[in-house]
């Protein structure tokens, strides 16, 4: 079955990735703490790639009408996210003058 | 190689972008870069997967980006500093919907599916449905729409295990009968389950519960990129949810608690319960007198908590402290991981202040000093200096590390009443020979030591 192939190479990849998360972000300055959240939040946009997907399909379904709806949740908190990020990261440069 | 084999290789250089990001966000010099890093992975993503044979229908797509894009953006650039913690908690609660839409539209999409693919349509629905509720119940307790204070009943925990259970099951007769009327009641009750969960949670413990959701907002979508297949939901998605977790654990650790006891512990709802009473009585002072102590001191840390960002007292406070500087004393900010309600949320707020960088001190740093301060100034914070977690065993909040304020000459403690902080416990230190209470709201508490300053 060569769907089943794909799914443990995806899991491959999902546990590769989960130890990599783990070791990625060791000490943390506290000051860090609100942007790191924030911007690692932006990248959980992501999705937004699934939601293109179902969104830019040919036929009109009730999923691609899902699809748009998660387009433009997933697009608020992408842009968003890393607006904000970027933000808070310029006030914390401007002092170490 | 046809249009997917690009399509990979652009997410492949996507998730290095996202890697590098998430590792340079980990640190000060480097954080700014990091974040551009990450939103040019993103946009590469999105780009890569327009190319797809079966994206067609383009206008609605614009459509969606170019709505999403103007909404967030006029947000992220409208929001105060003190309004942050409810903000990133929204944008959160977003992407776990989002996730828990493409779940659902792939079922509208393909109704006969393998099992593999419906447990991962389950998860995803369950997990985003969960993040998107309870972020939103979080932004309601943050942004004040909703009492702080943990909401209680009886039998909640019985009922919250029931719904979980009942979850458990439906995801049985999902995946087994692929039947739409399953789905539904899986959505209705991951997103039921989201809001049980977070109500028993307490203002105190929102920088717990706000790292946790964005970690599951990053599981989510993993579980997503199990569902269409797609290897760089996976990777993002998994980077999110596991570093979300490490800053978890480092917000727990700050409060001494284990995430099970933030979870269900109800903290802060009963008052404590157990702990001894304090002696003594709390001793209030005037502000012209606290002026003559201050402008004695040499030594000043202010020590600031989730009270000093309600009464926005962040610029007098730093306006106080330039002038205590030209006075010849040295001024210190002293920072508790868990000030506030979210992680690294008082940083935020001094930075806005222009507060130097140089001034601000992690708990650990500043207090083998503290015995050396003239004057410590605490600022709207409670039990974060309650020095009942050192020395009290019978208190709830026994072992939590605390800035050692009580060690000061003097503290000056700015509270706008009597009660107690949200943990419902009286706080020790403000019985202490060495304390005295300034009343009113802090804002216009420091203004008024500011006029004294300048008279």
């Amino acid at each position: 079955m060569e769907n089943l192939e794909i799914l443990i190479l995806l899991f491959f990849v999902f546990t590769l990735s989960a130890f990599l998360g783990f070791e990625l972000i060791q000490k943390v300055p506290s000051q860090l703490h609100t942007p790191l959240m924030s911007g690692s939040n932006a990248i959980s946009g992501i999705t937004i790639v699934g939601a293109l997907l179902a969104c830019g399909v040919a036929d009109a379904n009730f999923g691609k009408w899902l699809g748009f709806a998660a387009v433009v949740l997933a697009m608020i908190n992408v842009v968003g996210g890393y607006v904000v990020t970027d933000r808070m990261l310029g006030m914390f440069k401007k002092k170490g003058k | 190689m046809d249009e997917k084999q690009y399509i990979d290789l652009a997410y492949i250089v996507a998730s290095i972008l996202f890697i590098f990001g998430i590792k340079m966000l980990g640190k000060a010099e480097t954080a700014r870069k990091g974040n551009l890093l990450s939103s040019v992975g993103m946009l590469l993503a999105m780009v890569a997967t327009l190319f797809y044979k079966e994206v067609i229908d383009y206008k609605l797509l614009i459509a969606g980006v170019a709505v999403g894009t103007i909404i967030g953006w006029i947000w992220a650039v409208k929001v105060k500093m003190t309004g942050m913690p409810e903000l990133v908690a929204l944008f959160n609660g977003f992407g776990g919907l989002a996730s828990l839409l493409v779940g659902w539209a792939e079922f509208e999409f393909h109704k006969n599916t393998d099992t593999v693919t419906l447990f991962a349509i389950y998860s995803t629905i369950l997990i985003g449905g969960i993040t998107f509720t309870g972020s939103f119940i979080a932004y309601l307790k943050l942004a004040g729409k909703m009492s702080g204070r943990p909401t209680l009943f009886p039998g909640q925990k019985a009922i919250n295990a029931v719904i979980f259970l009942i979850l458990l099951g439906l995801g049985g007769v999902y995946i087994f009968q692929n039947s739409a009327w399953s789905l539904y009641a899986i959505i209705a009750l991951s997103l039921l389950l989201g809001v049980m969960g977070v109500l028993p949670i307490g203002g105190g413990d929102m920088p717990v519960i706000i790292a946790f959701l964005n970690s599951f907002s990053g599981l989510a979508g993993a579980a997503a990129g199990f569902v269409i297949l797609n290897k760089v939901l996976i990777v993002a998605g998994c980077l999110v949810g596991t570093s979300g977790i490490i800053l978890t654990i480092i917000m727990c650790k700050a409060m001494n608690r284990t995430f099970g006891n933030v979870l269900f512990g109800g903290f802060g709802a009963a008052g404590g319960g157990g702990s001894k009473g304090v002696e003594g009585e709390m001793k209030g002072v005037s502000v012209e007198d606290a002026y003559y102590v201050l402008e004695a001191a040499q030594n000043v840390v202010f020590i600031p908590g989730y009270g000093m960002a309600v009464a926005q007292a962040q610029h007098v406070v730093k306006e106080l402290a330039v002038m205590l500087e030209k006075n010849g004393a040295e001024v210190r900010f002293a920072i508790h991981p868990v000030a506030g309600r979210m992680p690294g949320h008082m940083n935020v707020l001094l930075a806005e202040a222009d507060v130097p960088y140089e001034q601000l001190c992690e708990m650990d740093a500043i207090n083998p000093m503290m015995n050396q301060v003239d004057v410590a100034m605490v600022i709207g914070a409670n039990d974060v200096v309650n020095p009942a977690a050192a020395d009290d065993p019978s208190s709830p909040i026994y072992g939590m590390p605390i800035i050692k304020a009580y060690e000061a000459r003097t503290v000056f403690a700015l509270k706008r009443g009597k009660g107690s902080g949200f943990s419902g416990l009286e706080n020790a230190l403000f019985f202490r020979e060495n304390c005295r209470m300034i009343y009113g709201d802090a804002k216009e508490t420091i203004s008024a030591l500011i006029a004294q300053f300048k008279s």
